[in-house]
């Protein structure tokens, strides 16, 4: 094995000189990510935000509930603000007038009103209403309002449903409890259903990592091919006789692609968010994505090396290759906006799988990203180990 | 006789074509082999698989008395290539490529700085050995290709036509190189399509064309194997026919006429008998005013035993 590193310090300091895999594994990402995060910065347009009223004349805790959990969760994430009023009249007039109680350019999108005794009608079994009042001219922050209201309402009828068949069961429930159970149910989640890589990523995050996970595929190219490099420079055949097993070759190859992509990815990261503000999240889990990210690109940069003939046809291949899988995976714009079958092919690509799991750890907790590195494991394994037998193949002087 | 190296009855086929046919030979230690041949005659091939570099269809090799082959690593730790095309790294200094196959050979680190300054100032290229070889000329990165063969002191050199495409000066200063390391016991297999390299060079030498070895030997052997002989012209003056008569009697001399203004020898072997020749003419009173010698070349045994000139 020492050998396999031996060859591997020898390639990355080539590469470090040549300044090829610098440039490509760096600066450009760097520079692409900053240009697009301050000139296009089209996420920004499709971040969602609108300020509620609510008007809660019941003080009950199945109004409580929607105001605290639901819509507290929702203001905690930033999606929403959300203002107290105190009547009925008050709401109608801040919506139809747009008012802007925060001074900060925004007016009153919408407004839930809870009349009083809200909450015993739920807690009774009786039949409950709460109104939304929605300006039509807002758009897609009334249709969320109304949607978050459906939602609740929903839950609330489930629950009052399953107390009423309880009791037609001859099984005495206790109301107090059930409406306090009732309470409790959990914020409705599919409130906005957008996929997690637009929902949680920043704008500059987004490029950052996008930009970052498509040249990835372009820097550990340049460990792979090493063995076409070498054969086209006529040093293979003393890398051939000399007193090493020929995997070894093989493996400092790869430990050279994965060098310089974790260099350039780490590299990345950490200049992102310090120059621009990018949130990759958890470092253990970017970590994580990061390595089975470069596992991936490998694996599929491999297999470009094990089927071309030249350095120069397999730099070709790679590049199509990495272009193709970068639009198809996300990396410039978020794709899974789009919707239909090209939202869904995009996780046939490692690109997809690296953004997914970066927003879902943005949004979520480590576990969550276990789908997407193991997505790009596979990815890496399966095309790895075919690569392997084409490259082991292809190792003559 | 234990040799350092021994093939025998190697073949090769690339599809239809039969690239080597039943190849054999050895070299001893401090030995200079040279496998003459146009190019495409099967050097190379053979080289390749005597390194493990090509696996053989049929045939055995031997390093020292161990079998060598594509799987074998530590026997091939006493091999040195030097390939046909130049095997160095541009981006790294002189010092860096031989460094770094240092530790591919697994040399120990204090070792391999030795051995490093020993090799740059054999190959000439100690006051570059921290530029880039990217700058250097095509001489230098072909000495410094043949260094890094060296390197490891290997018991067996193997040299791939290490002079195509060199200017004379770096060329002379390569076979210099050579003929120093055959002194210091190193074994070395030497493959040329230079009939002049493979006289100079070379202790024994093996003509092969179309994969086959068709001759080997000295040069000497070789020559006589085609029944050409060496040729003395002395251009003199005394009792020329007298004195011819005598060289006539002298062991290895075949024929032996006088001329207008000088005497002609068709003799055995040249060098070893010009010193007699001449004491014999002095003393047959001739006086002589010039010596001209007329020897047989590797050309001409080419042709005769492949029916074509080494150039065609």
């Amino acid at each position: 094995m020492r050998r396999a590193f031996t060859i591997a310090a020898k390639d990355t300091r080539e590469r470090i000189r040549d300044r090829s895999a610098i440039v490509l594994g760096i600066i450009a990402p760097l520079g692409l990510a900053a240009i697009f995060s301050f000139v296009f910065n089209p996420i920004q347009n499709f971040s969602f935000h609108a300020t509620y009223a609510v008007v809660n004349e019941d003080g009950g805790p199945a109004s409580t509930v929607f105001v605290d959990q639901v819509l507290g969760a929702m203001q905690a994430s930033g999606t929403v603000d959300v203002v107290s009023v105190d009547s009925v009249d008050e709401a109608r007039n801040l919506v139809d007038s747009g008012a802007d109680p925060f001074g900060g350019g925004d007016g009153i999108d919408g407004a839930f009103v809870f009349p009083a005794g809200f909450s015993d009608l739920v807690q009774s079994a009786r039949p409950a209403d709460f109104e939304v009042i929605i300006n039509e001219g807002n758009g897609t922050a009334a249709n969320v309002a109304v949607a978050v209201a459906k939602s609740y309402a929903g839950q609330l009828d489930s629950v009052r449903l399953a107390v009423a068949t309880a009791e037609h069961l001859g099984d005495p429930v206790d109301r107090l409890q059930a409406g306090a159970r009732a309470a409790s149910v959990p914020q409705p989640v599919d409130l906005v259903d957008v996929p997690a890589a637009v929902k949680q990523l920043g704008d500059t995050t987004f490029y950052a990592a996008g930009l970052a996970i498509f040249f990835l595929f372009f820097t550990v190219q340049f460990g792979v091919n090493g063995l076409l490099e070498e054969r086209h420079a006529g040093t293979l055949s003393r890398l051939l006789a000399a007193p090493i097993p020929r995997s070894m070759i093989i493996v400092g190859k790869m430990l050279t692609a994965f060098l310089l992509g974790l260099v350039s990815m780490i590299i990345l990261a950490v200049a992102t968010t310090l120059l621009f503000g990018a949130e990759w999240g958890n470092p253990i889990g970017v970590l994580a994505l990061i390595l089975a990210g470069i596992v991936s690109a490998m694996g599929i940069m491999a297999i470009v090396a094990g089927f071309a003939r030249t350095a120069e046809q397999a730099g070709t291949f790679a590049s199509i290759i990495g272009v193709v899988l970068g639009f198809l995976g996300g990396t410039f714009f978020p794709i899974a906006q789009a919707g239909g079958l090209l939202a869904r092919l995009r996780f046939l690509t490692p690109h997809a799988w690296f953004m997914q799991g970066l927003g879902d750890l943005a949004g979520g907790n480590l576990a969550d990203i276990i789908p997407s590195v193991v997505a790009l494991l596979l990815f890496g394994v399966v095309t790895g180990s075919v690569a392997m037998l084409r490259l082991r193949k292809g190792l003559t002087p | 006789m234990t040799y350092v190296l021994e093939c025998h009855d190697l073949h090769k086929a690339f599809g239809d074509l039969v690239a080597v046919d039943g190849i054999g030979f050895h070299i001893a230690e401090g030995e200079t082999y040279g496998l003459l041949g146009p190019n495409g005659a099967g050097k190379t091939t053979t080289i390749s698989m005597v390194t493990g570099l090509l696996e053989r269809d049929a045939g055995e090799v031997t390093l020292d008395g161990q079998p060598l082959t594509s799987s074998t690593t530590e026997v091939r730790r006493n091999i040195g290539l030097v390939p046909q095309d130049l095997a160095v790294y541009p981006d790294l200094s002189a010092t860096e490529n031989l460094a770094f196959f240092g530790k591919l050979y697994g040399m120990p680190r204090k070792q391999a700085q030795a051995r490093i300054a020993e090799v740059l100032e054999i190959t000439g290229l100690a006051d570059r050995a921290d530029d880039r070889v990217e700058k250097f000329s095509g001489g230098m990165k072909r000495r410094l290709n043949i260094g890094i063969g060296l390197l490891h002191t290997p018991r067996l050199l193997l040299l791939d036509e290490p002079t195509v495409g060199v200017d004379p000066q770096s060329r002379n200063a390569i076979l210099e190189s050579v003929e120093r390391l055959s002194g210091e016991g190193m074994a070395v297999l030497y493959t040329t399509h230079y009939m002049e390299e493979a006289e100079r060079l070379c202790d024994r030498i093996g003509i092969i064309d179309h994969g086959q070895l068709m001759a080997e030997g000295t040069r000497h052997e070789l020559v006589q194997m085609v029944g050409e002989r060496d040729r003395i012209r002395l251009t003199a003056s005394g009792a020329l026919d007298a004195a011819s008569t005598t060289l006539a009697t002298v062991p290895g001399v075949k024929q032996a006429g006088a001329r207008d203004g000088g005497i002609d020898l068709i003799v055995d072997d040249a060098s070893a008998l010009l010193a007699r020749i001449l004491a014999t003419v002095a003393e047959a009173g001739v006086t002589v005013s010039g010596v001209d010698i007329d020897q047989p070349d590797l050309e001409s045994v080419f042709l005769h035993v492949t029916g074509r000139a080494l150039r065609d």
